[in-house]
């Protein structure tokens, strides 16, 4: 996980058009989200996967503020983890420069790219929009 | 098809444990369900063994010659690994298996040791039951997992984390006799909502503890049973399993488990019963979240309406369907391999009237759900007194 020089084929793809500022999801015929690494749509089944935009604000569809973290995000507690919905597709990330107290159900939010504070791993992170 | 009867059960304590190994641990469990069954080591057939953590924990793999080594007994053995629902597809198989003829005398059980690993340790290991790519890597924990369901329920349908606390007040009530348990002390509301956060709105007594542990059951064939005389009166009469996605994210439902609905709809399907024909129920209580989302996915609720169980004494021991009477994951412990088959031991010695609690029971039925990951996985059981 720690070692640069072996990728993730697809999920770090990901990550890096993410933070370019070109995030993108994977389409199914059908208009199912899935993120990837896919030969499939893990809802359908079906192939032909296509990628598209992912859109600019997403909202918080569950948070929780984590205070006892495994030990890879030992330095970076508390932190707030959350599934945000961009519609078609949802995402797992940490939120960022906001105030804990301030996030909610349906709180604005946009993706993004940053590092963890214990080791430096690159993680997908959502800023308020 | 055959009838299948749990002619024996063995637990050993749940609990702190750090120094003992798994194969000890599991050997112990053994020689108890097969004392507690009367069947001599050579009548075994087949070993089915769960275990989810043994390479992280115990730096080994290929456990199932290994457990059956421990036990003595010179047969196949396999172990299965589905999470926390480990021994829960283990006996699942060996019902199917027992059904179909293959064989008549099973040993079917699980061991985790966990407590070596330490708080952190037990954390990360535990957190690889969520997907790595788009959990894990995220910061994700398991407790943080629960309490993402948790919120999203609070959301849907309300609740509080009073209404959470009361359900970890009843399964500590119940502990209290129960020899096995991890924790036999009683614990009030108010120090359950005092007591620190692991990811909020989950606190420290939110949450099961880390344990160490074996559960086994020794089930046979009811032709085997009535051939030898056996003193097996409870029979495994409905099986079921469910599956979902693996990551929160992907799922249909945050705040409902789909795979845990399936599993019991199958269960019930097969063994001819209804839900309101159940007497008591062990369910996957590894968070107090996680009873809620049991009792709802088992049918004894509607969605959202089982979060004030607890708190309404409906599921109390002296409530209509006390659930949890054995202490459940939160009191007695949750030694992740070990924890669906040892359910069907608690609900085995509850029909059968030898648990401290049996004076609860008002019925011949009970289920056990056992739940893997975030409940990608289930597994359910039902038990009944054979007529």
């Amino acid at each position: 996980m720690s070692d640069e020089s072996v990728r993730d084929e697809g999920f770090d793809d990901f990550l890096d058009a993410v933070e370019s500022g070109e995030g993108f999801y994977l389409e199914c015929p059908e208009g199912h989200g899935s993120l990837p690494p896919r030969r499939v749509c893990p809802h359908c089944g079906q192939g032909d996967l296509a990628e598209v935009a992912l859109p600019e604000s997403g909202a918080v569809a569950t948070h929780t503020t984590v205070h006892v973290p495994a030990p890879e995000f030992a330095d970076d507690a508390p932190y707030v983890t959350a599934v945000v919905d961009f519609g078609a597709v949802r995402l797992t990330g940490q939120i960022r420069d906001i105030d804990p107290e301030e996030v909610g159900v349906g709180t604005a939010v946009a993706p993004a790219v940053d590092e963890t504070e214990t080791t430096g791993e690159r993680i997908l992170v959502f800023r308020p929009r | 098809m055959t009838g299948v009867r749990v002619a024996g059960v063995g637990l050993t304590h749940f609990g702190k444990h750090p120094e003992r190994t798994g194969r000890d641990l599991f050997a112990e469990a053994c020689q108890r369900a097969l004392d507690d069954a009367g069947v001599e080591r050579s009548a075994i057939e087949g070993l089915n063994y769960g275990n989810f953590m043994g390479e992280l924990a115990e730096h080994q793999g290929h456990q199932g010659p290994l457990m059956a080594e421990a036990a003595g007994i010179d047969a196949p053995a396999t172990r299965y690994e589905s999470a926390c629902a480990s021994s829960g597809v283990a006996l699942r198989e060996a019902v199917k298996d027992v059904r179909n003829g293959e064989d008549d005398v099973l040993l079917v059980g699980g061991a985790e040791r966990m407590n070596n690993l330490g708080t952190a340790g037990t954390t990360e290991a535990l957190a690889i039951a969520a997907d790595d790519l788009y959990e894990v890597r995220a910061g994700m924990t398991f407790p943080a997992a629960y309490a993402l369901m948790a919120k999203a329920y609070f959301d849907a349908y309300g609740g509080t984390r009073e209404d959470l606390a009361e359900i970890a007040v009843k399964n500590h009530e119940n502990a209290l006799p129960n020899e096995h348990a991890q924790f036999q002390r009683e614990i009030s509301v108010d120090e359950a909502l005092d007591a620190p956060m692991v990811a909020e709105p989950l606190g420290l007594y939110d949450a099961c503890p880390i344990t160490d542990g074996a559960s086994a059951l020794v089930l046979v064939s009811d032709e085997y049973a009535d051939e030898r005389g056996l003193d097996a009166p409870v029979a495994v009469t409905g099986t079921g399993q469910g599956g979902d996605k693996m990551a929160l994210q992907d799922r249909e439902y945050l705040a409902r488990t789909p795979a845990a609905e399936k599993a019991a709809e199958e269960a019930y399907a097969d063994a001819g019963i209804a839900p309101t024909d159940v007497a008591a129920a062990e369910v996957h209580d590894c968070f107090t979240i996680a009873e809620v989302l049991a009792l709802e996915a088992l049918d004894f609720y509607a969605p959202g309406e089982g979060i004030g169980a607890a708190a309404r004494g409906e599921t109390t021991r002296d409530g209509d369907l006390p659930v949890n009477l054995s202490g459940g994951l939160k009191a007695k412990g949750h030694p992740v391999g070990a924890t669906g088959t040892s359910q069907v031991a608690e609900m085995t010695r509850l029909l059968r009237g030898d648990h401290p609690n049996s004076d609860a029971v008002d019925g011949d039925v009970g289920v056990a759900h056992n739940a893997g990951g975030t409940v990608a996985s289930t597994t359910v059981h039902v038990l009944e007194v054979a007529k």
